[in-house]
């Protein structure tokens, strides 16, 4: 075919209000031999959405390193699955809900933790631990104060009714997210490593299953709503924001792992985003297989829903199955006593075809092979994003005063503590929770055992935009730092890239230098990348926000008894400083917070480094020589010698510094590859660095209640922690502009 | 036979919601309201066509579920 | 010894609180479905913390109405001991089994936070492993935890020894301050007129090793085992 059909159902208008571009549809087309009806067109313009085809992002994803050792099951399934010992498996998956936080925060993001939680339990996981990465606009945006405090409620809403404990996350705020903010969540399951549950069809004449919430019209592409074809009732069909019910997904939870703790399950696919399209068509690509479903069948909740409203609905908390033949009853048992509606929709076929009934009658045909393998892929033109230059610290003045720069910076949103948000996630649930990421990576013990899964998100889209290679490997080894500052051995992560619009050039040269940053990173520290997400378009009135590819990392720790926090706990210990410090002060915080400059190259990333000083930290945590550990990052030194005091109500003084640099650099400058340790036995650790070529030396001392070092006033660690917590509460609390 | 049941906090009961609705309307400009107090509304359709019985059933299920009476008032309209 | 746990729809600590009682008395407590009406002889019910019907219309109010209630209220009639933590409180006070009722926080928020309470009746079967006055520091999780009852009942309530419980400082000192969620008179914890149901808004069940933060909740359940053995 060479030239797209249009009808008065299908105008060049609809395609257009489907986001699909005109040579897409002509593929439609040609794929159908005959023009798509409606339903159709919806169907090709879901899975062909960016979303759902991965099609700006595919030729570059594909060059991150997603196997390994440990690796059961990487990208392409609900999430991604590694090998944790003893027969267990940990599954997870961060994916974002941006666009619909930034319209309903409440819902939009308890609807993200909802969706997160079921591309996990889908997989025959129990979720034993939430995490999540939020971005918001400048605090003195008229919307700021308003969307933190829906997506946490929401956020906390959702994961506190589901029993699931919310361990660990990050909060940023920058103007370039005052159009676009980022809510990133994350959820981490505990499988057997021979029960992982799959999304491909087999067995034609099985029986495809529908259990959950019944469908609405919640979420249905607006533009649509238009056409001609809805002008009846067409008040009665506006759609409406996605509303999550952690009631029923709690009870989804404990139906599902119920169901699947026997052997009648096929194949299991959530209906995310894109509901029963997308979950149905996968389901028969995976397998290589057709469905036929009656949508007559389908559990709804409004009257007189059209085919195209039920295959694009968004209704949370939905979820598509495949049983062995003969199982429908047992299954239904199971569902009912859980009141959850359960319904047998259709049949596996082996047709290759996706068909679609309703009163008797096809409404909709498609072959699902070509839906799938020929979704556009675009290489996206791209520029490099130019260099920055090196910022000297000499070039860059001392503040008046250290004392008051450090109050400057604990008292900056970004330090600033989060507690006003994390007091309002139920951590502790589930009973296993050790330690949430107040300092460094969380630390959940796996239920039973001795042993634990340290987890973190994080991302430093600052060094992102400056330089998108150096960025995105500092996110990777970020997370690596967390996790190893708790003891654990980091195993794998999950990505989840949030960018500006991919067509243009600078943006997607972004894109395409934190994934390679990310690729070399992950290849250096075997950290392979098992799932992930991709959110594009974060882009209002041409204003792209920071690049943020942000990492969710997943460590193992087989015993949790000798894991440490940052929280130094012995008067008299000494304060060890690992690594090179050489007072890289460019795209800082301090270069932002105190001098009012956002410019500079970011630190430089030393790979071979960071496995060096993280894997000797991780040995001495590991041999019991340290008390207390934390990673050095935002803020730098100074910042991370507070942060120890304040976690553990106990003073420092520190007693020399880095030579060489000048003190404000060697203060809130942020070198990489760099850690603090708390020990009872400060010259064994410096001779075993020093035989491991890892840069050492001591810092001073821990005791008393105050904080004492060169150029700075005495400061009681009680007052540090009042600056610390005071500024999100007063935030919140204070009046909109 | 449609009722409408508004439930709504007793005088004398402490109300945040209403008081953080009341000072959200302050801040957004409206003067001179106060007293805001918020409640629920429920709606449900009973199969029971004489209003008598209705009125009767939809008590007895404001006394038993809807509302805490330790708390609460009922009020029921029938339509 | 035979503990059972409840289990509603929703509820989220059911097995927090097994393993609890698991690890303390070494007994695997039975847990029953709210749907049951008939329950085996039982030295012990557990209300466990959740949501039980996602705290819809009014937290516990739903779950109070579920079918095992009725049989749970007979048998405390009769003297069987209730535990109620968290929705297990909101569920008790929702059936009538407890004065007063569980409000929204007057923060309006969710709070999860290590809070300090003093055992101000030592005497309980729930609270005897306990010394009277101690402060003991256990997590809170919840939105509707600000504890409500007319002046008159608050009065008798107290005049009758039935407080377990008051949130204070570190030092027991019971302050505005340390009233985390708007709680008539502080209260975090009441026990009925014969001292054998008890529920409490802090969860004991989430503090038994250090490990996880302390062990200030053993002796709720230590108390208990001893009574009943």
């Amino acid at each position: 075919m060479t030239t797209a059909i249009y009808s008065a159902e299908i105008t060049p208008e609809i395609v257009a209000q489907h986001g699909l571009k005109p040579e897409e549809y002509l593929r439609c087309c040609t794929i159908m031999g005959r023009a798509p009806n409606l339903t159709e067109l919806g169907v090709f313009s879901v899975m062909w959405s960016e979303h759902c085809s991965y099609k700006s992002s595919k030729v570059h994803l594909k060059t991150l390193p997603t196997t390994g050792p440990k690796v059961i099951c990487g990208p392409g399934e609900n999430a991604g699955v590694i090998d944790i010992g003893d027969g267990q498996a940990a599954i997870f998956k961060i994916e974002s809900h941006n666009h619909p936080s930034f319209i309903e925060p409440y819902q939009g993001a308890a609807t993200g933790v909802g969706g997160i939680l079921r591309d996990v339990f889908t997989m025959g996981a129990r979720p034993i631990a939430n995490l999540n990465a939020l971005r918001f606009g400048s605090p003195d945006h008229p919307k700021t104060r308003h969307l933190v405090a829906g997506v946490v409620a929401g956020i906390g809403g959702y994961g506190n009714c589901v029993g699931v404990p919310t361990v660990g996350g990050e909060t940023n705020f920058h103007p370039s997210y005052n159009g676009n903010i980022l809510v990133n969540a994350m959820t981490v399951g505990l499988a057997d490593a021979d029960k992982i549950f799959y999304s491909a069809a087999a067995g034609p004449g099985n029986p495809v299953i529908y259990v959950g919430a019944k469908t609405g019209r919640d979420g249905i592409h607006g533009a649509t709503m238009a056409s001609a074809e809805f002008d009846d009732e067409s008040e009665a069909k506006r759609p409406t924001v996605q509303v999550g019910d952690p009631f029923t997904e709690k009870l989804l939870i404990e139906a599902c792992l119920e169901l699947m703790a026997g052997d009648s399950i096929v194949a299991i696919q959530d209906m995310g985003a894109a509901g029963l399209t997308s979950s149905s068509v996968e389901m028969a690509g995976k397998g290589g297989l057709g469905l036929e479903l009656d949508l007559d069948r389908v559990p709804v909740r409004e009257t007189g829903m059209t085919p195209y409203e039920i295959m694009l609905s968004e209704s949370q908390e939905r979820m598509l199955m495949i049983l062995k033949p003969g199982r429908e009853a047992d299954a239904q048992r199971i569902f009912q006593k859980w009141e959850l509606d359960f319904a047998v929709i259709g049949r596996v076929t082996e047709t290759g075809k996706l068909v679609l009934k309703m009163d008797g009658k096809t409404v909709a045909e498609l072959p699902v092979e070509p839906l799938v393998s020929q979704a556009p892929q675009y290489q996206r033109p791209w520029e490099p994003t130019p260099a920055q230059p090196e910022i000297t610290a000499a070039s860059v003045a001392p503040p008046a005063g250290l004392s008051d720069a450090l109050k400057q910076l604990l008292a900056s949103p970004d330090i600033a503590s989060k507690r006003w948000i994390w007091e309002q996630y139920d951590a502790t649930v589930m009973g296993d929770t050790i330690q949430r990421s107040g300092g460094d990576a969380a630390l959940v013990r796996v239920h039973g055992t001795t042993k634990g899964l340290a987890l973190v998100t994080d991302c430093t889209p600052r060094y992102c935009f400056a330089d998108p290679v150096r960025g995105g490997a500092q996110a990777v080894v970020e997370t690596w730092r967390n996790i190893t500052a708790t003891g654990a051995m980091p195993l794998a992560i999950t990505d989840n890239m949030n960018f500006g619009n991919p067509e243009r050039p600078r943006i997607m040269g972004q894109f395409v230098g934190c994934i390679q940053g990310i690729r070399e990173a992950c290849i250096a520290l075997d950290y392979p990348v098992v799932s992930g997400n991709v959110s594009l378009y974060n882009e209002t009135n041409g204003q792209g926000i920071l690049p943020t590819p942000v990492i969710g990392g997943v460590g193992l720790i087989d015993d949790v008894d000798k894991a440490v926090g940052i929280a130094p706990k012995f008067e008299g210990d000494s304060l060890i400083l690992i690594g090179e410090t050489r007072g890289h002060l460019g795209a800082t915080l301090y270069l932002r917070e105190i001098s009012g400059r956002e410019d500079g190259a970011p630190p430089e990333i030393d790979l071979a480094a960071e496995r060096r000083n993280g894997d000797f930290v991780r040995d001495r945590i590991l041999g019991g020589a340290v008390s207390a550990c934390h990673d050095l990052s935002d803020g730098g030194l100074l910042i991370g010698i507070v942060e120890m005091a304040m976690a553990g109500g106990i003073g420092i003084a520190i007693e020399a510094l880095p030579g060489e640099v000048p003190v404000h650099a060697a203060y809130f400058g942020e070198d990489q590859a760099r850690y603090l340790v708390a020990t009872n036995d400060a010259d064994a650790l410096l001779a075993a660095a020093k035989a491991a070529s890892v840069p050492a030396m001591r810092l001073g001392r821990i005791a008393g209640a105050i904080l004492t070092g060169p150029g700075l006033d005495a400061i009681s660690v009680m007052e540090l922690r009042r600056i610390h917590t005071g500024w999100l509460p007063a935030y919140m609390a204070a009046e909109p502009a | 036979m449609k009722v409408k049941v508004h439930v709504t906090l007793k005088p004398g009961v402490l109300d945040p919601q209403g008081t953080a609705i009341g000072h959200a309307l302050g801040s957004l400009g409206f003067a001179g309201a106060s007293n805001v107090r918020q409640g629920k509304y429920i709606e449900l359709d009973l199969a029971e066509t004489d209003p008598k019985v209705a009125r009767e059933t939809a008590k007895a299920m404001c006394e038993k579920l809807l509302a805490n009476t330790v708390i609460e008032n009922y009020a029921i309209d029938l339509a | 010894m035979k503990i059972a746990v409840i289990v509603f729809p929703g509820s989220n600590c059911d097995r927090d609180m097994a393993v609890a009682v698991e690890a303390i008395s070494g007994h695997k407590p039975i847990m029953i479905w709210h749907r049951e009406t008939e329950l085996p002889k039982l030295d012990l019910a557990i209300l466990p913390g959740g949501f039980s019907y996602g705290d819809y219309l009014r937290s516990g109010a739903m779950a109070a109405h579920s079918p095992v209630m009725r049989e749970i209220k007979a048998r405390a009639d009769q003297g069987l001991p209730v535990l109620g933590i968290c929705n297990g409180f909101q569920i008790l006070t929702e059936a009538g089994m407890l004065p007063g009722v569980l409000m929204r926080n007057r923060g309006l928020k969710f709070i999860h936070r290590p809070v300090t309470t003093r055992v101000e009746n030592h005497q309980s079967v729930f609270t005897r492993g306990y010394q009277a006055g101690q402060v003991v520091t256990i997590p809170i999780a919840h939105a509707d935890g600000n504890y409500f009852a007319a002046a008159d009942v608050l009065d008798r309530i107290e005049g009758e020894g039935r407080v377990a419980f008051r949130y204070c400082d570190d030092t027991g000192a019971v302050t505005d301050e340390s009233n985390p969620n708007g709680s008539a008179r502080n209260i975090a914890g009441i026990l009925n007129e014969t001292k054998t149901v008890l529920g409490y808004m802090p969860h004991p069940e989430r503090v038994i090793e250090p490990l996880l933060g302390g062990s200030d909740g053993r002796a709720l359940f230590e108390s208990l085992i001893g009574a009943l053995s």
